[in-house]
């Protein structure tokens, strides 16, 4: 562990302690400090306990966009086989924000398509910190219309601060570009399956997580705006950030009152990051169950029902 | 002292503020300062009479001006939850509502309306900049849906006047999940093989344009309307760098290929018309000025317009 989040330090320091503790002892092989040292790792899982068992929506964001949670790159790797990238738009460029391509699923051939944010700062760069340009979206809407043609289930791994604010992307129609995507997401008779892993930053994520199932992880947000952004505006002071967070209901457990999510999916004590073995494999287990449920459908079914679920939301608000 | 600050100088201000804009009857052109008579500035849609600079037009006047005689129906638009999510900011969500209905005399954002416009018969919304921003949120959405579910069932093309800063912030994620939601309404008329037109009108920003404003099937902008995803201001910071002039008006998305036309308020109804009429296959509209549906005895646009369209066949 070298990232730790502002509100962990406590943590950081304890764990710190432990570590220095076996590291002199491993120095020298008289010392014992084994009890000692196992006392202070009860301190700490205690205290994460604590931590993470009352994440303020702020502190939520600042999970969902740890640097070393697990990533799109990371999923596709573990869950998926034969995974295939197909690249480009056909127009002007391949974004790199923006990736996805065939794969088998438990065997089954599907379509995947996510973002992915880059986990040093070489593939940060190369993938423009997961923020897509319209090439990305138009990439996505050509691999949606490859999957609806062959019948391969679609799943996309949401995880994005937004859709990236460029001279270049505002020239070359940015919003025109998620607007199709979110089109053809309402337009395809395939299974369509979103994970928010992470950040869902506003259009750039409803681009990819207009589906027939939407899962978050249970430390991810999904949101309209950044809570930065929105303090800013109506707080006119960008460090207002933890009033706009709470304000916005953006966490999982909000949103699924609210019936955006369909479902959460359990992190491992402290956040994905501090296991990131077991919450690829829940997310697996999350899209197995959902593409479960919805076997068997007919695309006009699976096209019908889509459409009705996002005509139907906004009816329970966050008291029913 | 007191008296004087409290007192004496409120009356002389107040006699003054009366006295610089009497009734309202001339308002200064943002774009070069002109004193405009309401009027004139009234007949020109509020456009200025002087430069051409287009100021905002409330969805009420757009609608007289547009259709028929001034003659249209509103459509009722079904009523979401208040305050959803209990949103508070430096104001209560709520508050905010009470004092944007007390100052546009609207209830929201958007406003919907059937009837007809050069003897077309046509559902039309427009959005409403003043009433928060125009901002989209679920009553917006549910204001789109409507107007679409009508224009299916009369089989009528939708025209849509967009204005927005985007989403509704105050409604949080279900502000944003207005764009699936009116991409379905634009779904609902395409499948119906009815035609959809988009007016972008100043400024046209955010989630709206990323949505049903993008989705048109004729995309025409208003001059000098702002359309964009991410704001100029937005842009500057993220690029630290100044932007081109004209960055983001609507002359700049129509050399880029993004809109299909740009054209001055003035000359917009007769150009919806036309295409709208020409979209459905209908002969060409009558030109000059209609009387209001229903005195059909003054005129019989079907006979002038047949004789057109009729003529080359002969």
């Amino acid at each position: 562990m070298t990232n730790y989040l502002d509100f962990e330090k406590p943590l950081a320091e304890i764990e710190g302690k432990a570590e220095e503790l076996r590291a002199m002892a491993r120095a020298n092989e008289e010392m014992d400090v084994e009890s000692e040292a196992a006392a202070l790792d009860k301190k700490a899982a205690e205290l994460l306990k604590e931590l993470y068992g009352k994440l303020t929506p702020w502190r939520k964001c600042q999970v969902a966009r740890h640097p070393e949670r697990p990533h799109c790159r990371d999923y596709i790797k573990t869950l998926f086989t034969e995974y295939t990238p197909l690249a480009g738009d056909r127009n002007f460029a391949d974004d790199h924000a923006v990736m996805g391509g065939l794969a088998r699923f438990n065997d089954t051939p599907v379509m995947v398509i996510g973002h992915e944010k880059g986990h040093d700062t070489k593939s940060r760069i190369l993938h423009n910190f997961g923020m897509a340009r319209p090439e990305g979206y138009r990439k996505a809407v050509r691999l949606m219309d490859l999957a609806d043609r062959f019948g391969l289930p679609l799943i996309t791994l949401v995880d994005t601060a937004g859709a990236y604010p460029g001279k270049g992307a505002e020239e070359r129609g940015q919003s025109e570009a998620i607007a199709r995507s979110t089109e053809k997401c309402l337009q395809i008779g395939v299974p369509l399956i979103s994970v928010i892993i992470g950040e869902g930053g506003s259009g750039g994520a409803v681009a990819f997580a207009t589906a027939d199932r939407v899962a978050m992880l249970e430390h991810s947000i999904y949101s309209v705006i950044s809570p930065e952004g929105c303090a800013s505006i109506l707080w006119k002071d960008s460090e207002k950030m933890r009033e706009a967070a709470e304000a916005l209901r953006l966490t999982a457990q909000d949103l699924e009152k609210l019936g955006v999510t369909d479902r959460i999916i359990r992190e491992p004590m402290g956040g994905a990051h501090r296991d990131r073995a077991s919450t690829i494999d829940a997310v697996g287990a999350a899209i197995a169950s959902m593409l479960a449920e919805l076997d068997g459908r007919s695309p006009k079914k699976l096209i019908k029902d889509r459409r009705k679920k996002f005509l139907d939301l906004g009816s329970k608000g966050l008291a029913a | 002292m007191n008296w004087i600050t409290n007192y004496v100088r409120p009356r002389i201000n107040s006699i003054f503020s009366r006295r610089d804009t009497p009734e309202n009857l001339w308002s200064k052109c943002d774009g070069c300062g002109t004193m405009l008579f309401h009027r004139e500035l009234k007949e020109n849609l509020n456009v200025c009479t002087s430069c051409g600079h287009h100021m905002a037009i409330s969805p009420r006047d757009r609608f007289t001006a547009l259709f028929d005689g001034g003659i249209f129906n509103e459509i009722a638009v079904p009523e979401p939850l208040d305050d959803p999510l209990k949103f508070r900011d430096q104001k209560k969500y709520p508050d905010r509502m009470k004092a944007a209905r007390a100052t546009t005399g609207e209830k929201e954002a958007m406003l919907v309306a059937e009837g007809e416009m050069g003897r077309t018969p046509i559902v039309a919304a427009a959005q409403d900049f003043s009433f928060m921003g125009g901002s989209m949120g679920m009553y917006v959405g549910n204001a789109i849906i409507a107007a679409a579910e009508r224009a299916v069932d009369l089989k009528r093309p939708l025209i849509l006047f967009s204005a927005a800063g985007g989403a509704r912030m105050q409604e949080g994620i279900l502000s944003l999940m207005q764009m699936p939601r009116t991409t379905v309404a634009v779904q609902m008329l395409k499948e119906a093989g009815l035609p959809y037109i988009v007016v972008l009108t100043h400024p046209t920003t955010g989630g709206v344009t990323a949505s049903y404003a993008m989705l048109g099937d004729v995309q025409i902008a208003e001059p000098n309307a702002l359309i964009c995803f991410a704001g100029p201001r937005v842009i500057e910071q993220t690029l630290g760098e100044k932007l081109p002039d004209g960055f983001q008006r609507a002359e700049y998305l129509l050399d880029h290929g993004m809109l299909d036309r740009v054209t001055p308020r003035t000359e917009l109804r007769d150009e919806l018309i036309t295409v709208t009429r020409m979209l459905l296959g209908l002969p060409p509209a009558v030109a000059g000025d209609l009387p209001a549906p229903g005195d059909t005895d003054m005129a019989s646009p079907e006979k002038a317009a047949k004789q057109p369209s009729d003529a080359p066949r002969e």
